[in-house]
């Protein structure tokens, strides 16, 4: 007959994440590579975002993209034609990344000579926002079609991210029950430190000033 | 899926506490759930069912759970309260300045091994 005994453990599993997440951060830091954690569903728009983002600043600055997908590598190859580098990073079916596999990724890809990562998270409003990944700051996009009351839905995504991309603007004809002042508001009540754009990754519209919060960002990263 | 995820994490993690106790078999594993963590605990009890066979040390564990209220408290009344029943507005005095304080983590509270 064994003997059992109780073992009192007492470990937070998100809070080991958080650690973790932190010396990624610092890890990140000290190389001066900052990384953006970009969120949002399937469909809103990040790949086609990110394009036009990268054709906007890449003279600027070295880029990267990390695209985390549950099994594909069609993201990455539209990515990699914009001429930046790239890679995939399956999750083998998780529905988000951890910091823990942000890690192996960026040691992977190796993004000591990059300025601006960007990890594109899987298309999930839930999961990717309860786990921190180890960015320097968390983007999100949501597009005119899903509605203005998403912030109501996804708390907990709208109140982590520093920045909310309203893609899609371009579409507010049709769409026309979306309201800029309500989704605004219901952000701002959540979290009143996001930085929200309108933005129009199609026709351009509103990406100037996504560029700059950018260009302002990760000048402020590597200068302390 | 989400929940496959926290299962590895916690099989990783109470192997490396099993290692540091000497032990060769678990009977169970305590786990306490914050009660807006997000996590669904039967979807959490068929993953471990999969998962701990992989384990020669878990391969005939329990998973236990057990759920922590979410607790959210006020800024600005200083009073607590459901979060779960009132979500961010205080029910007190209709402020949206509050903050969870309890509630959305998630733990490995103890093993019973030998």
């Amino acid at each position: 007959m064994k003997d059992f005994k109780v073992i009192e453990v007492k470990r937070s599993i998100f809070e080991d994440n958080n650690a973790d997440a932190d010396n990624l951060r610092a890890e990140l830091k000290s190389e001066g590579t900052f990384l953006l954690n970009l969120m949002s569903s399937p469909g809103a728009g990040k790949t086609t975002t990110l394009k036009r983002t990268i054709s906007m600043l890449k003279d600027e600055m070295k880029i990267g993209v990390m695209e985390a997908d549950i099994d594909s590598d069609v993201d990455a190859e539209a990515i990699a034609a914009t001429g930046v580098r790239a890679i995939q990073i399956h999750t083998g079916g998780m529905c988000h990344l951890d910091a823990d596999m942000t890690r192996q990724g960026i040691r992977e890809f190796g993004t000591k000579d990059l300025d601006f990562v960007v990890l594109e998270n899987v298309g999930n409003l839930v999961c990717p926002a309860e786990f921190d990944t180890g960015s320097t700051k968390n983007a999100m996009i949501l597009s005119v079609p899903e509605g203005d009351d998403k912030p109501l839905k996804y708390p907990l995504m709208f109140s982590i991210c520093d920045v909310v991309l309203i893609n899609k603007c371009d579409t507010l004809g049709v769409f026309d029950d979306f309201s800029k002042e309500a989704v605004k508001e219901r952000i701002l009540k959540l979290n009143p430190y996001a930085k929200i754009f309108f933005v129009s990754a199609k026709t351009g519209e509103g990406f100037e000033d996504w560029a700059d919060w950018i260009r302002t960002e990760v000048q402020s990263y590597q200068q302390d | 899926m989400h929940e496959l995820g926290i299962i590895v994490h916690v099989i990783r993690t109470v192997e490396e506490v099993g290692e540091e106790n000497h032990l060769t078999e678990v009977r169970s594993v305590t786990c306490e759930i914050g009660e807006v963590s997000g996590v669904v605990p039967e979807y959490l009890t068929d993953c471990w069912q999969y998962a701990r066979r992989k384990s020669e040390l878990l391969k005939d564990s329990e998973l236990k759970i057990e759920i922590l209220p979410g607790v959210t408290v006020c800024e600005d009344c200083g009073k607590t309260y459901s979060t779960v029943k009132y979500a961010k507005q205080c029910p007190y005095c209709e402020s949206y300045a509050t903050h969870l304080v309890q509630g959305n983590g998630f733990s490995i509270k103890e093993i019973e091994g030998a």
